[in-house]
């Protein structure tokens, strides 16, 4: 296939489409609303309207706002409905020839929406996601075409380079400086992996993105390989995202019927494969040496690095591992040039990144915003804040995160900005916290997660995250002195410290943040503190 | 463990034409088909051991000993090597699960929404602990570490079928059927 037949392709789908598209999302959180419900009445009641002409009903991936799901939306009338029940479906179909709709209409100029910037997700909640065709009418396929034919390896490197991109999955690591280390490497046999073991409690922006856009994370993968000289991928992705799992097995298969994966991809000597490996739950596999090892079959142990995935990774050999979100940016950035990227965000956080945005907030859901906006902005204008009461905290990172009290929400949200203030990016968890959350609890629930976790390899994460739960637990349960925070503290800084792998580093971060930011909280339930009150003269002793 | 390295050998010694009646299983038992199957697809490669116990599991519902000794030894790995990863991963199960499960999430955004409290009262009514089958085997509880459905906290999955936004009433209400 060449450019011209692929444009003919998304032609043909163009004029095939009707003026009138009715998106209605199918991804999991509306799915569990009843989203198939309400689309198979849309359709039935086109049929019965006879409106098949120029009305058609679209099942579309995330729009974004999945805690007011079901979502439909007509983009050719700026509407946008809420929490749609099937019996809502036919005077939504009803309201396009003029009349109302009987489903609440939501506001697509909200701050939700209108502070977004969308890369990642340009077309999610747009496109059906199980059809090849629509990806094509939208431009898919057409970087990687590109990168093929338009640029040699080292200038498709040299893009990503250009854009800043750094890694999605929360590490932040220099992607066009991966690709050229692995790239460099001597060895015919280099491997693409795309980590989808997104494992974070509270975040679900990798989940989404294949859902609602796999063929975008493919054409990614396909990029990276055509730039290190890989000819085969793994997709590792989470045995608890069936949903993703289906729509990614349905992708490729299409893919590979265009003959756009497989051998000689768009007539060059360009092969590449992808499979999936399905995971089994563990946490740990996020990381990536334990990632390899599970792809080979065993168990998720990691081991020391160096050596480096890209010095020797899979099967020994060099092997590049980006995260999904990683992946997405990708062909944006073939397509629009490298320096049209680095033009968005901040000085050392290039780009946009996804934030799935829970918890205790009014508006629930996904979004993608340029690197630089203040949690603030997020957290108050796009989340519209605590329903009944005041925010305490977010959390942000998951369990390698830290919880950021509501004194710094002025903080930008970055890689290091995070980092400076004992949080982190991570792969974009926000948990939003109300006042009557126990800070103690949530430290603790966030250690028994790592107890939990933990491979057993190394022996500060196996018997610290143990230790430190049981910690919290004589806190939580009134019978801790101050000496107890004490060898807390000191827990935290030796499991941070001697870990093998970034579970073990970061699984004290929660712990160690909100000591730092909610040390009151810990210090009223204390044995020594009567009545819920700080003892006289120690608070401020070690507060500061 | 002494008698499945026997069988290893005799097994790798053997003609390649006889492999399948070599791996076929004495019990006749239908679902050792399905493993067949999924191992042949993988060319009995020791990496798709992963995918291969998915398949055991979700033919049998559990990972039963005999199960983890015919892949073992189908896929010529000993057998320390395929119960180190079954019983390495959350998902794999050496324990029969009840006819019905119900997974409580109890990722952070639910259990900032109230995950918790929907687990203490289904605990509550079931009268088993999370991770614990009823004794009559109708009904498994089980938590899971987050589902990735955040936006419709906090959720519970009914016999793999995802539920939004939930309380503990609603909850109940669910399993009343399932309880004896």
């Amino acid at each position: 296939m060449d450019l011209a037949e692929l444009r003919e392709i998304g032609e043909k789908e163009r004029t095939a489409q009707k003026p009138i598209r009715v998106h209605c999302c199918t991804s999991t959180g509306c799915q569990a609303a009843n989203s198939l419900g309400v689309k198979k009445n849309l359709e039935n009641t086109c049929k019965e309207k006879k409106m098949g002409d120029r009305v058609q009903v679209v099942g579309v991936g995330c729009m974004g706002f999945c805690g007011r799901g079901p979502l439909v939306q007509i983009e050719a009338q700026n509407k946008l409905y809420e929490e749609v029940t099937p019996d809502d479906a036919a005077s939504i179909i009803e309201a396009i020839a003029g009349g109302t709709a009987s489903a609440a209409e939501g506001d697509p100029e909200h701050p939700f929406f209108a502070r977004q910037m969308r890369i990642v997700r340009e077309t999610s909640g747009k496109i059906d996601p199980e059809r090849i065709e629509e990806y094509i009418a939208v431009g898919g396929y057409e970087p990687l075409y590109k990168a093929i034919h338009d640029l040699t390896p080292s200038e498709t490197i040299d893009e990503v380079s250009k854009s800043g991109l750094r890694g999605r999955g929360g590490g932040g690591y220099p992607t066009g400086l991966k690709w050229a280390t692995v790239a460099k490497m001597p060895g015919q046999q280099k491997y693409v992996i795309c980590n989808a073991d997104e494992g974070d409690p509270g975040a679900f922006m990798d989940r989404s993105v294949l859902e609602s856009d796999p063929h975008r994370v493919l054409e990614g993968m396909a990029i990276a390989a055509y730039a290190i000289g890989a000819s085969e991928g793994y997709i590792y992705v989470r045995a608890e995202y069936p949903l993703a799992i289906e729509r990614l097995q349905k992708a490729i298969k299409q893919a590979k019927k265009y003959g756009i994966l497989g051998s000689q991809i768009f007539d060059s000597p360009f092969d590449f494969k992808i499979e999936i490996r399905i995971g089994a739950g563990a946490f740990v596999c996020g990381e990536e040496t334990a990632l390899i090892q599970s792809i080979e079959g065993g168990r998720g142990n990691p081991r020391p690095r160096p050596p480096y995935p890209a010095q020797e990774g899979l099967w020994k050999s060099p092997t590049l591992i980006n995260n999904v979100e990683t992946f997405a940016n990708i062909p944006a950035i073939i397509r629009e040039g490298g320096a049209w990227y680095a033009g968005i965000g901040t000085e050392k956080s290039k780009g946009t990144k996804v934030f799935a945005l829970t918890g205790q907030i009014r508006n629930n859901g996904l979004i993608e915003v340029p690197m630089g906006i203040t949690l603030r902005e997020i957290v108050e204008e796009m989340g519209g804040g605590v329903p009944n009461g005041k925010v305490k905290a977010v959390q942000t990172g998951g369990p390698s995160g830290g919880c950021i009290p509501a004194s710094l929400l002025d903080t930008p949200v970055d890689y290091d900005s995070l980092v400076k203030i004992g949080s982190m990016m991570g792969s974009g968890g926000m948990v939003v916290m109300d006042e009557k959350t126990s800070m103690v609890e949530v430290a603790r629930f966030y250690m028994e997660f790592c107890r939990g976790e933990t491979c057993g390899k190394c022996i500060p994460c196996r018997a610290g995250t143990v230790q430190m739960y049981q910690m919290l637990t004589k806190i939580l349960n009134r019978e801790a002195t101050l000496q107890d925070i004490v060898k807390l503290e000191q827990l935290c800084d030796m499991v941070k410290n001697t870990s093998l792998c970034g579970l073990g580093m970061t699984a004290p971060n929660p712990v160690m943040s909100t000591l730092r930011y909610f040390r009151e909280e810990y210090l009223t339930l204390l044995k020594d503190s009567p009545n819920g009150k700080v003892p006289a003269g120690t608070a401020a002793s070690i507060t500061s | 463990m002494q008698s499945t390295a026997a069988k290893s050998d005799e097994h790798e010694k053997s003609d390649p034409k006889e492999k399948k009646a070599a791996t076929e299983h004495p019990s006749g038992d239908k679902r050792f088909k399905v493993l067949d199957i999924t191992m042949k697809r993988n060319q009995y490669r020791q990496d798709a051991l992963i995918e291969v116990l998915h398949k055991a599991q979700e033919a049998f519902g559990y990972l039963e000993e005999d199960v983890l000794l015919y892949v073992a030894r189908n896929l010529k790995l000993p057998l320390s090597r395929v119960y180190g990863v079954a019983t390495f991963y959350h998902l794999f199960s050496l324990k029969p699960s009840g006819s019905h499960t119900c997974v409580v999430c109890l990722g952070t955004a639910c259990y900032v929404k109230g995950g918790g409290e929907v687990l203490a009262s289904l605990e509550k009514q079931t009268g088993i602990q999370q991770g614990e089958t009823t004794a009559d085997g109708e009904v498994s509880l089980i938590t899971a570490r987050c589902v990735g459905a955040c936006g419709i906290a906090p959720v519970v999955v009914y016999d793999g079928t995802v539920a939004g936004k939930q309380t503990s009433e609603q909850a109940l209400e669910h399993i009343k059927g399932w309880i004896k």
